[in-house]
């Protein structure tokens, strides 16, 4: 695949790597908040790459990871209707609730559905006049413009049987709470490369500035990865406190105009809470009151949520960096991608799951032996 | 069409039976004249054997002097019943001589039972049956056995279908998941994740289009190939659902051996790769159904993957990794960058994600 | 958050008021919304997410970063100014 392709080549990687070597003279904690790189980084074995001294560590950068518990009790609550086609990304269904998911409600008889585009969600509530299709709408800033989309759409088509369940997180508010956090250990960030896509990345100088952290937007193939991690290493080395775009084939300091508007159209700043991590002020998007009418949590009397999250799971705290999947106590025996206690375990980009299925730790050092 | 009958008696009057010839409906699975007829008609006729024609409720079946049997069964539930490729008729008789044949075992002799949906159209049926006989002929095997059930609308997706097959295994073969050993070959007979991507944009409501077909096929002409060319092929499996990764690490575990993949050497399709790429599946995952992985003594692969090469569903043969004493029980995969990752078994359902 | 995936655009038409295309991604094709990329031409490639192109790729930043890689260790390289820098 073209633009694909030559990001993995081989003998490239190698010489970025090599080049990360050479720059490097110190320790530095690097965080990523992308659960796409996260992905990427584990599945490549970037991190085998690396000279030591680099410690990268896996921000909350998986929406659906941080998706409440409360959004996510409402989804099951919205697709054990039988009024309601419930369709969804298919990262959500295997997040667990406050004791199901949504493939349990699917097996008890609701309506879930998957769809690669929330344009098929709108799709499907054309073709079923009959029924209530709720869409759930999820996701960072990339995703938002499409969410919004099928909002719009929806509603210059005049569909009464539309509507949404929004948990929309933003990037830049999530990066305060990081940096600006008591125990914050990160030095240099990777900002996320298609969020940056969406929305440009001039909200990070301020950002940069106020916590003298450098900043490289990144993208997600293995030689995109090498040249952020290079390019922000270099800054740290020479003390430089900048942003740099290091996937510049795919973004711009003012990001897409035209998705940026109609997300203002559709969509508002609010308080959310993220799940393990708790409220960060004016961190979410929520519907705009004019597209009130499409918001799935005003349409439907959802009754009360009662949340409970399980005892054991510490996934707040390694989305926020402070703690590795590999060091908390559930991790592979009561927390497995068999049966999840939280989120992070559940989604394929979630950090414990990625440590789960490529975690190498001693396997690693049997093939150096072997 | 209705067959009327104008009577000239007053008052009841016996409708003469309508005749059913469009689809299936639930006296199909009653046992009376309509159950018989779909059968001779339908069934019988293009299946034509002596076994079957005897028409008892067993096929008999003679072993010729041997001692040991391979045997196994199936059921097939695919969605929809026909893809590029394909069709569910196809599947059954692959996936049954090829679960025999990754024994080393001559398959011979398969029962087929259908579970038909009310409704469904006779012609979709017989096209099927069709497909079949076909796969059948092509893989030498009889079909001696069946039963036909019907259910209500909305059941069975159209239909189901049971097969089971049996076959000889020769004497002194041992080909099983526990026999790998450190040291061996690991070969796959060709492109991986043709049949579930397949099959899945057929289905349609991911919005794929492409030319990609399912690889649906016997193996048993290839795998009696592969053993006429060496007698250290140590074990055969066929990677169907949870793909080659869940395959490997079944051997990995039944043999407690370690498996390490090479990334570059793995065949994969530009469309398979693209299709996964878009949906954010790994192709090590996806089902096959007309694929084998092959572990076979280190001084046979070359004999080996030429006996394959040379016939038509092992062209693209390739050798793909190595058998380790360690990790045990584990698969690892050498990237394409020179690193080291885990390839785990597929843990629940593969979905499309957003991240 | 970010599965998106580079394709090339292969047809341009409008589909119920929004400007839609089909995307070939090398053996497998999907239609994708266009509106937030209206400067797109047929043969331009674009970067898809969940059925939307959420930016244009260009071919000379591409070939840009992959020509720094390509050469040979430079202690000079390092001193030099960084490219993709913004100004601040």
């Amino acid at each position: 695949m073209k633009y694909v392709a030559e990001f993995r080549d081989a003998d490239l990687v190698k010489r970025a790597a090599e080049q990360v070597r050479r720059a490097v003279t110190r320790p530095w904690v690097l965080m990523e908040i992308c659960g796409g790189q996260t992905h990427a980084i584990l599945r490549y074995g970037i991190d085998e790459l690396l000279p030591p001294e680099i410690e990268l560590v896996h921000g909350p950068g998986c929406p659906v990871c941080v998706t409440p518990l409360e959004q996510i009790d409402k989804s099951l609550a919205l697709a054990s209707r039988p009024e309601v086609i419930f369709t969804s990304y298919g990262d959500m269904l295997r997040v667990p609730g406050s004791g199901r998911d949504l493939f349990s409600v699917r097996s008890a008889g609701g309506d879930v559905r998957v769809v690669y585009s929330p344009l098929d969600a709108v799709k499907i509530a054309q073709a079923n006049p009959d029924k209530q299709v709720v869409f759930f709408a999820i996701g960072f800033e990339t995703t938002a413009p499409a969410n919004a989309m099928a909002v719009h759409q929806a509603a210059r088509l005049g569909l009464r049987n539309f509507s949404v369940l929004v948990s929309h997180v933003c990037v830049p508010p999530a990066m305060h709470a990081i940096l600006g956090g008591e125990h914050n250990r990160v030095q240099g960030f990777l900002a996320a490369g298609h969020v940056c896509a969406v929305m440009g990345y001039w909200e990070y100088p301020p950002i940069a500035e106020q916590y003298r952290t450098p900043v490289a937007v990144t993208g997600f193939e293995p030689l995109d990865l090498l040249r952020g991690v290079l390019d922000v290493v270099r800054l740290l080395e020479a003390g430089e406190v900048k942003v740099v775009n290091s996937y510049a084939r795919a973004v711009t300091f003012e990001g897409n105009r035209p998705a940026q508007e109609l997300i203002n159209i559709v969509f508002m700043p609010c308080d959310r809470k993220w799940r393990g991590i708790g409220n960060i002020p004016m961190s979410g998007w929520a519907l705009r009151p004019e597209y009130a009418q499409f918001d799935a949590e005003r349409r439907f009397d959802l009754g009360e949520i009662h949340p409970e999250e399980s005892a054991d799971c510490l996934a707040g705290q390694v989305l926020q960096g402070l703690l590795k999947p590999t060091a908390c106590p559930a991790f592979g025996t009561l927390c497995t991608t068999q049966h999840p206690l939280g989120a992070t375990m559940v989604s394929s980009e979630g950090a414990c799951a990625a440590y789960f299925n490529y975690n190498k730790a001693a396997m690693l050092d049997e093939v150096s032996r072997a | 069409m209705r067959d009327v009958v104008k009577s000239t008696i007053e008052g009841l009057v016996c409708p003469v039976p309508l005749q059913h010839k469009e689809r299936i409906v639930q006296g199909h699975g009653s046992g009376g004249k309509l159950t018989h007829d779909l059968i001779a008609k339908s069934f019988m006729a293009a299946w034509d054997n002596p076994i079957l024609n005897a028409g008892d409720d067993a096929g008999v079946i003679s072993t010729l002097g041997h001692s040991r049997l391979a045997i196994s069964t199936d059921a097939h539930v695919v969605s929809p019943l026909f893809f590029p490729g394909g069709d569910i008729g196809r599947l059954a008789i692959c996936g049954t001589v090829n679960d025999v044949a990754m024994l080393g075992a001559k398959p011979l002799y398969l029962t087929a039972s259908f579970i038909l949906e009310e409704g469904l159209e006779i012609e979709i049926l017989e096209q099927v049956i069709a497909a079949m006989k076909a796969a059948a002929q092509e893989a030498g095997v009889q079909i001696v056995a069946g039963d036909t059930k019907v259910v209500g609308k909305g059941l069975a997706d159209g239909m189901y279908i049971s097969t089971t097959g049996v076959g000889l295994l020769p004497d002194g073969s041992n080909i099983n998941g526990a026999a790998a050993k450190p040291g061996d070959a690991v070969i796959v007979s060709g492109t991986i994740g043709d049949h579930g991507i397949a099959v899945l944009s057929a289905r349609g409501d991911l919005g794929l289009e492409t030319e990609l077909t399912s690889d649906v096929a016997p193996l048993n002409g290839l795998v009696a190939d592969m053993l006429a060319a060496s007698s250290n092929i140590h074990v055969l499996r066929d990677p169907t659902r949870g793909g080659l990764a869940t395959t490997l690490n079944e051997i990995a575990r039944q043999s407690n051996v370690g498996i390490v993949l090479k990334e570059g050497q793995i065949p994969v399709k530009p469309a398979v790769d693209s299709a996964c790429e878009l949906l954010g599946f790994d192709p090590l995952y996806v089902a096959n159904e007309g694929k084998l992985v092959a572990i076979v003594a280190a001084e046979d692969a070359d004999a080996v993957l030429a006996a394959m090469r040379k016939h038509h569903y092992g062209r693209e043969a390739v050798l793909i990794g190595q058998v380790k004493a360690d990790p045990a029980g584990r698969v690892l995969m050498e990237t394409l960058i020179g690193s080291h990752r885990v390839v785990d078994v597929l843990m629940g359902e593969m979905l499309p994600r957003i991240c | 958050m970010c599965l998106g995936v580079p394709g090339k655009l292969t047809q341009m038409y409008d589909r119920d008021g929004l400007r839609m295309g089909k995307v070939d991604f090398g053996g497998v094709v999907r239609e994708a919304c266009l509106a937030y990329v209206p400067e797109a031409q047929v043969g331009d490639y674009v970067v898809i997410h969940v059925g939307f192109a959420i930016s244009l790729l260009s071919e000379k930043e591409a070939a840009e970063t992959l020509a720094l890689l390509r050469e040979v260790s430079d202690l000079n390289a390092e001193l030099a100014v960084q490219p993709g820098e913004e100004r601040l």
